[in-house]
């Protein structure tokens, strides 16, 4: 059957096709120039939120970790610290339930649910147009800053723009200092990494050093601030990062 | 497996939707990808997402093939340019400075089709 290859077994190759003998097809097939990129849609509507968000005079934050680093923990420390000063709404992706948004109630933000269940199986990260439907529950003209938390993992979320200004990420010394070497598309995507759990380092193999010094290695530029969201040590370094990037208006 | 087969089964998805409005109805044969080496995709788990995927987008004839793209930096500090072979760091493996501008490494695109 001429071309008609399947590739079940995952090999990839490259091979040209004669277009002087396509067996079975009535018509000579015709090659379609593209050149467009794989996320452009995405991209696109990321920048309409972006607008939304810029219109409201509101910076938005996407905030990304693995499962289980302490990302909602932190952030709820951050709504407790920001309340009566900087209004903020909450995105909170979360595949099926409500657990997060229940944690984060009742600390004076704004909270907007995002289901990710819809799709196959569940999505592992939010995109732009998800995004977009979860600004409509959120009262944009009340706010000064977005923060936008996606669904734990570190491989999807680093690769969609959401509409975000600034994307941070919290990596706990549980998940090991090797991290930023196994996922360097998320580490070198971000402009700021909460190093968290930091009381814990006595029970480990590594210091707090070692840590900083792997997510260097990956990205060089980022702001590296060491917390535990649990005592209270760092926050406030995070608190006045944050504070600062709130009243930026590039 | 470490990485979740998922992300390449959302990436399938977008490449569809990338195809189909060039396509416009016809029967979609080949799909041509470039990837770039800094982008997260497993080669093996992409063509393998992409058999399930094309059946429910309309297109089960159609072929993906890959085209992998080197990583390439400009070094400020050294202003030398390199091929990147880590996985990991885009520092100039020259002078290893990290105020680097990664010219080739990032791509991810549909480049052309073969339609019928």
């Amino acid at each position: 059957m001429g071309r008609f290859h399947r590739h079940d077994d995952g090999t990839v190759h490259d091979h040209d096709h004669d277009h002087g003998d396509h067996t079975g097809y009535a018509t000579g097939s015709e090659r379609v120039e593209v050149l467009e990129a794989i996320f452009a849609e995405n991209d696109t509507r990321a920048d309409i939120n972006r607008r939304a968000f810029e219109t409201n005079g509101i910076r938005a934050l996407n905030l990304m970790s693995s499962p289980g680093s302490g990302k909602t923990t932190v952030l709820a420390a951050t709504l407790d610290e920001l309340s009566g000063d900087i209004s903020v709404g909450v995105i909170e992706g979360d595949i099926a339930t409500d657990l997060d948004a229940a944690k984060l109630g009742g600390r004076g933000a704004q909270i907007s649910l995002l289901n990710t269940n819809n799709g196959f199986g569940g999505e592992c990260h939010l995109d732009a147009p998800m995004v977009n439907r979860a600004l409509q529950g959120l009262d944009l003209p009340a706010l000064d800053l977005v923060v936008i938390e996606n669904v734990g993992n570190l491989v999807c979320p680093a690769e969609f723009d959401v509409g975000e200004h600034a994307k941070a990420m919290v990596y706990s010394v549980t998940e090991g200092e090797d991290k930023p070497l196994k996922y360097p598309v998320m580490f070198r995507s971000v402009d700021v990494v909460l190093l968290n759990k930091i009381d814990l380092v006595p029970y480990l193999d590594a210091d707090v050093e070692t840590y900083v010094a792997r997510v260097r290695e990956v990205n060089p530029g980022a702001t590296i601030l060491p917390v535990s969201a649990r005592t209270g040590e760092g926050m406030s370094d995070w608190f006045a990062w944050l504070r600062r990037f709130a009243a930026a208006t590039d | 497996m470490e990485r979740p087969t998922v992300h390449e089964l959302s990436l399938c998805h977008a490449i569809a939707g990338v195809v189909k409005p060039y396509a416009a109805g016809r029967r979609v044969d080949v799909v041509r990808v470039q990837v770039g080496a800094l982008r997260q995709v497993v080669p093996e788990s992409l063509s393998f997402c992409w058999t399930l995927v094309r059946d429910h987008e309309d297109m089960p004839e159609a072929e993906l093939e890959l085209e992998f793209v080197a990583a390439e930096v400009d070094c400020r500090g050294c202003g030398q340019h390199s091929e990147i072979t880590s996985r990991w760091t885009v520092c100039c493996p020259q002078c290893e400075s990290s105020d680097v501008e990664v010219v080739r490494g990032n791509e991810f695109l549909v480049t052309s089709l073969e339609v019928t």
